[in-house]
């Protein structure tokens, strides 16, 4: 034993341990988020809970909901928050946190529930959960269909899908006018009063070119008047059928299908069909727009602004990274300059992010974009056009802050590359620039792209500067549309990252948003764990392959 | 090199020429990037810059001077420092122009009073209004300025108006003339205090009544006896919100409760003047808290209201030294507490009180400086030196902010003792903004603290193991498994720390105690049992693989010990370890607290020390541990005498780089911790860090304010602090390499 001790052997086990504890907190971690993030599509059943109406504090006998949590409470702190435990001995109790939904009609829509305060609990079939544009889940029991009026009482499962999907589809062409059509009209009035506006700073605007812009102005509200008379009708004809529901109350409730957008029956499915609506409810996740305060809803708007901003800011990053590289490998000597360069890129590297978000909104946003508005969109003022963050701005501090992570990648992947391939061509007579055109950059194209895609990736998992220079909660176009420039760099745009911070912390339900929140950085960290598994895959191969060129 | 050029030579000039251009354009390119660090630094430097900037007072350009013949009262200036006014004597309100490079020019005058004045007086510089006194009646007198776009160009047209009325008010008993007079208009509160001739003081309230017919109101007033035989009189003040009455006699200050007119009481009475000097003047600074006194030995002392355990005490707060002699006035701002003071000689000095601070000082010439008046924004400034009028320009952008108040205590307003304190915003104009840098740097180091302590002694026995221990196959697969940690973006690290972790250390904080106690032991046991189990068991798991034996056992003993921490809880703390924490211990509990941080940074840090100490550690040549192996070293000797002192300065650098990281990190302390800026190393309690509070206060902070700029400070600091963790183990790193190259 003595001697175990002596030979070290203990110590050596202290570090492996160490080793596990990373492990596993790695995988954990990883696990974790996975596993949280992706129950949140799985249809849980729907339960109905006969409570014993003799207990303290319960109004109500037939509570319908999902389980949303359980936990094991000693029996005395319940006690001491002022639960009333009659002849109940046991240590601990068991207790769940239920969403019954609802939430125009309940107080709450979450509570716990004790299970000793539970008579019965079952899951009883065709309970339909109905997803809502409003006021979150409802559940109930069907009772009627009214489809153009006629109260319908049978079939009703396939009378509802029906019903259903005639109005889907009318609210998507309602979705369409809002916002292809009306969108549209309102940008080009808007182009209009600023061209006027700036006619008239540049002491320009004759009367011809006036009328003509207000002729222009007419014609465009006329258009207006036209769409807004469609979409008042097809609002009507969407709001015409309704459905009867029995909550949980035991009212029948009547549910405006323009406000419905799926009802499901959890308690049906089979597995097959759980996995049919755990497929579908991640596809709409990914695509749909968020909703009631992002917390209900999909993140389409948070995928499509991260993964624009990350590839303009690739565009940005990559020539700038590269060409550093190359000037540290291939041209700059052993001197000090070199030296400093090379201090230079690890201090890059180390200076907090947040710091880059401070430097970008005075620098970009303020004096650049300050100056920017005062040169080419003065008609605009106050209102700045540049002069506020925006998805430019934000490319631009991430690009300064991936610039090193692009130059040690590409750096790697020249030095990788045998001096041999070098010689071998200058001694062919070409020039140094033609080796690197031809020969070097070509060979190393791997390593850049490994660089690249690490610097995406951590790009994509950026929050703090993102917050300073051109994130929002909930912004309200695309940075991409159908109006001309189609392009639009300076709007402001909405982010994974940062998604996952407002909805989880700024959020008036945290609780209804949390599973939201886990999906979200489940959605991030597979994609960032994706494209980093690139990366070194990329990398690896890269060096197996110059291994065998250099024997 | 030389070779290559001879053969390009030979060849066409253009791809020689491209080929230097290549050259030229790459060089270029490489040196951006020591370009765009250096931009970062100089631009942060400039934006912070002009925050230390000391105050400049000067005459404007151009506006020459004006000669007045009549006594002034008081002047004043309108918003835009485009119209200046002065009351008289004789009872007339002048507005005169100002404007670019000319003249200043009589505007309009208005016979504000045609009855001789005894006394005058002016309210609080925001609350804008004056008094004349005649008599035993008083008169409110307002300037107003009506802003209108006639042609698109603002015009600015001076009125006067009346807020009681033309008519005069009486407000003391009838055969007593007022000698002095103070007074405060807030919204619908209105005070009077005035001393006699006789020696009398009265407060007066009024209340206004409106004539249904003719919609006109009529006011009366409502007059109490204060104090009598008051002679010797040197100020008389009151608070903008109506609730004290200051009164300095013979260097005796009188302080009178009137927030209840039924009740009047004195609060303190208390000498004021220094050692063997008189008072002079007393002036109320912005926010009306403090009371500024001047002394005729050129003492300016500063007093306010402190809580103590005695109760509210009237407290000498600091003190101003000027070499001035004859101070004949003191004028606050509007809304900061920067404050000017003026003389019989013509002098002129501008303080600020929070940071305790001369500001500027200059002498304008012989003559007194009779009246000075201070525009809304505190940019220009009017002054009557002799008979003339003259106007100043002022640049003090931001008095709050100097060496001082930024890292040394301050005694705030209304706070017990001086005190590092971060509040930068409040909802009222002339709130005093505390902007000490110290709690929210104390904050960083301690979550950087607390990171490391977590980090570096797994990171490092991590990495010993992985670049020593473990079989080569195995390190393939673990090292970038614990590398991936770091690509996690740390808004998840920061997301699970607040909303998942830091509820369930709440719950199971025995249970996590416990867990640290568990870890080492189980470990230590099932090594121990390894020793003793049978080789047919231990020929089954190659050499290298004890990190992967240990993965059951730790997650067993992770288990045990969550499971075993309610009945501990049970046992030692009556069921409630928080309860016992709070009342016993007393020490306060957040849930988002300082160890929930060092967990969670911990884990952010871990993959950055992890990697290159493990790289330093694998890199140590390998004869140097073979020899020590071969000389009959244990495997354990050879790596703590041998290997760890060749890999010392790579784990150090490494320790600096995770400390680096550690320091800036954003996303995890804002949503671990509660973001109080308090200082208290307690581990159950929050804090707030440099970066947390860029990133709470900047995106609401004013452009070019002193709060955008100490932010920008905040970001500087955190700038260098990191630069030069970074550079210290960049060099650290580079001797190594050099150190293995040789050997």
């Amino acid at each position: 034993m003595q001697q175990w001790f002596k030979s070290g052997s203990p110590w050596i086990w202290m570090t492996a341990g160490a080793v596990s504890i990373s492990l596993i907190s790695v995988i954990g971690l990883l696990s974790l988020i996975a596993w949280r993030g992706l129950s949140f599509f799985w249809p849980s059943p729907v339960h109905e809970f006969q409570m014993k109406v003799n207990q303290h504090a319960i109004t109500q006998q037939t509570i319908i909901g999902e389980i949303y949590d359980r936990e094991t409470i000693p029996t005395s702190q319940l006690r001491s928050a002022g639960v009333h435990l009659d002849g109940y001995r046991e240590e601990t109790a068991t207790r769940y946190l239920v969403k019954t939904g609802n939430r125009e009609f309940v107080e709450l829509d979450f509570r716990w529930i004790l299970a000793h305060d539970i008579e019965q609990m079952q899951t009883p079939e065709g309970m339909a959960v109905f997803e809502r544009t409003q006021n979150g889940n409802f559940y109930g029991y069907l009772v009627a269909v009214s489809r153009d009026g006629n109260l319908i009482k049978n079939d009703l499962q396939n009378m509802l899908s029906d019903v259903l999907e005639r109005t889907s589809s009318i609210n998507e062409q309602l979705y369409d006018l809002q916002h292809d059509e009306i969108g549209r009209i309102n940008y080009q009035i808007e182009k209009l009063r600023l061209k006027q506006r700036a006619l008239e700073i540049n002491n320009d605007l004759t009367e011809d070119k006036r009328q003509k812009i207000e002729a222009d102005v007419q014609a465009l509200k006329q258009e207006y008047a036209v769409l807004e008379k469609q979409l008042f009708a097809l609002r009507d004809e969407s709001a015409r059928d309704y459905v009867v529901v029995k909550d949980m109350r035991g009212k029948e409730v009547q549910l405006n299908l323009s406000q419905v957008l799926d009802v499901y029956y959890p308690n049906d499915m089979s597995f097959f069909g759980k996995i049919g609506h755990f497929f579908a409810q991640l596809g709409k996740f990914i695509t749909d727009e968020p909703r009631e305060a992002n917390t209900e809803g999909g993140v389409f708007p948070a995928i499509f602004g991260t993964v624009f901003m990350v590839m303009l800011m690739a565009v940005i990053v990559t020539p700038f990274g590269v060409v550093a590289a190359i000037y540290l490998h291939e041209y700059a000597g052993n001197h000090s300059v070199t030296k400093i360069i090379r201090i230079a890129v690890i201090n890059l590297a180390g200076v907090p992010s947040v710091v880059y978000g401070v430097f970008g909104l005075g620098f970009f946003v303020y004096m650049l974009g300050g100056s920017l508005d005062k040169l080419f969109y003065p008609e605009a003022l106050p209102t700045p056009t540049f002069g506020t963050p925006g998805v430019i701005w934000s490319a631009l501090t991430l690009a300064i802050l991936t610039l090193p992570v692009v130059i040690v990648s590409t750096e790697e992947g020249l030095s990788r590359i045998p001096s041999s391939v070098r010689q071998g061509s200058l001694a062919l007579g070409a020039t140094k620039a033609e080796t690197l055109w031809r020969i070097v950059i070509p060979m190393a194209s791997p390593a850049i792209m490994t660089g690249l895609i690490l610097a995406v990736a951590r790009a994509a998992g950026e929050v703090a500067p993102l917050m300073l220079v051109g994130v929002v909660k909930l912004a309200p176009t695309l940075p991409v549309d159908g109006n001309f420039p189609f392009v639009h760099v300076d709007r402001k745009f909405m982010h994974l990252g940062f998604h996952i911070y407002d909805v989880g912390f700024q959020s008036p339900n945290i609780e209804a948003a949390r599973p939201l929140v886990y999906a979200t950085a489940f959605l991030l960290v597979s994609v960032i764990v994706a494209l980093n598994m690139t990366a070194i895959g990329i990398r690896n191969h890269l060096r197996e392959r110059f291994r065998a060129l250099e024997q | 090199m030389s070779k290559n050029k001879a053969i390009t030579v030979s060849t066409s000039p253009w791809r020689t020429f491209k080929d230097k251009l290549a050259q030229y354009s790459v060089t270029t390119g490489g040196c951006l990037v020591l370009v765009a660090l250096l931009l970062i630094f100089f631009y942060l430097l400039y934006v912070v810059e002009p925050v230390f900037h000391g105050a400049e007072v000067a005459p404007r350009a151009g506006t020459g001077t004006y000669t007045v013949q009549q006594n002034t009262l008081a002047l004043g200036m309108e918003e835009q420092s485009e119209i200046a006014y002065q009351f008289e004597q004789t009872g007339i309100l002048k507005f005169y122009q100002i404007e670019e490079s000319k003249a200043l020019a009589p505007l309009r005058q208005v016979t504000v009073l045609s009855e001789p004045v005894q006394a005058f007086a002016y309210s609080a510089p925001h609350q804008n209004t004056y008094l004349y006194a005649s008599g035993r009646s008083i008169l409110f007198v307002r300037p107003e300025f009506k802003i209108s776009y006639p042609d698109n160009v603002r015009q600015i047209t001076p009125e006067v108006s009346y807020p009681m009325g033309r008519t005069l008010i009486p407000v003391v008993p009838e055969g007593e003339q007022i000698q002095h007079v103070a007074f405060a208009w807030d919204e619908d509160q209105i005070g009077v205090a005035s001393i006699t001739e006789a020696g009398n003081a009265y407060f007066s309230t009024f209340e206004g009544e409106e004539n249904f017919m003719t919609g006109e109101i009529t006011w009366s007033s409502d007059s109490q006896k204060i104090a009598e035989k008051v002679s010797g009189t040197q100020a008389l003040l009151m608070a903008p919100n109506v609730g004290r009455v200051f009164l300095i006699a013979k260097n005796q200050l009188q302080v009178f409760d009137t927030r209840d007119v039924d009740d009047i009481s004195t609060l303190y009475q208390l000498p004021v003047n220094e050692m063997s000097a008189n008072v002079l003047t007393a002036s109320l600074l912005s926010g009306a808290n403090s009371i500024l006194i001047a002394n005729d030995n050129g003492m300016i002392s500063q007093w306010f209201e402190v809580n103590e355990e005695s109760g509210r005490q009237l407290k000498e707060i600091r003190r101003f030294e000027t070499n001035m002699t004859g101070i004949n006035g003191i004028y606050p701002e509007f809304f900061r507490k920067t404050f000017f003071v003026t003389s019989e000689n013509g002098q002129l000095s501008a303080f600020h009180t929070t940071n305790h601070a001369e500001l500027w000082q200059g002498d304008l010439g012989d003559t007194p400086i009779r009246h000075l008046g201070i525009s809304p924004r505190s940019d220009t400034l009017i002054l009557q030196d002799g008979n003339q009028l003259k106007v100043f320009d002022v640049a003090n952008e931001h008095p709050e902010v100097s060496w001082e108040a930024l890292w040394s205590e301050i005694w705030y307003e209304g706070y017990q003792t001086p005190a590092y304190t971060w509040q930068s915003t409040s909802a009222s104009d002339d709130f005093e903004p505390k902007f000490s840098l110290v709690p929210i740097s104390f904050g960083t180091m301690k979550a950087a603290f607390y990171a490391m302590l977590f980090s570096v002694p797994i990171a490092i026995a991590a990495a010993i193991y992985t670049a020593y221990f473990m079989s080569s196959g195995m390190r393939k697969v673990v090292k970038p498994t614990i590398e991936i940690m770091e690509a996690l973006p740390t808004v998840i690290l920061g997301f699970l720390a607040g909303l998942w972790l830091a509820p369930i250390m709440e719950n199971h904080l025995p249970g996590v105690v416990l867990l640290l106690l568990a870890l080492p032991i189980s470990t230590l046991s099932a090594a121990l049992l390894w020793h003793y189990a049978s080789p047919a068991v231990k020929n089954k798991v190659p050499e290298g693989w004890d990190a992967i034996v240990l993965i059951p056992v730790v997650l067993i003993a992770g288990a045990i010990a969550l499971g075993l921490g309610p009945i501990f809880e049970e046992l030692l703390f009556d069921g409630n370890v928080r309860e016992f924490i709070t009342n016993d211990l007393g020490i306060d509990y957040s849930q988002r607290n300082a160890l929930v941080v060092g967990i969670a940074m911990g884990f952010a840090v871990i993959p950055t020390i992890f990697s290159i100490t493990e790289d330093a550690i694998f890199s140590v040549p390998k004869h140097l541990s073979n020899g020590s192996l071969a000389l009959g070293a244990t495997r354990w000797q050879t790596l703590t005498r041998v290997v760890l002192l060749t890999a010392s300065p790579g784990i150090f650098s490494a320790v600096m780089m995770g400390l680096g990281r550690a320091v800036g990190e954003t996303m995890i302390v804002l949503m671990a911790t509660g973001n109080t800026p308090i200082m208290d190393w307690n581990i159950f309690q929050g804090m707030r860090t440099l970066s947390a509070n860029i990133a709470v206060e900047m995106p609401e902070s004013e452009v070019g304010s002193s709060h955008y700029r100490i932010l920008f400070l905040a970001a500087f600091v955190l700038f260098i602090f990191t630069f030069l963790f970074n550079t210290v183990a960049e060099f650290v790193r580079q001797r190594l390499r050099d150190k293995y190259s040789s050997l």
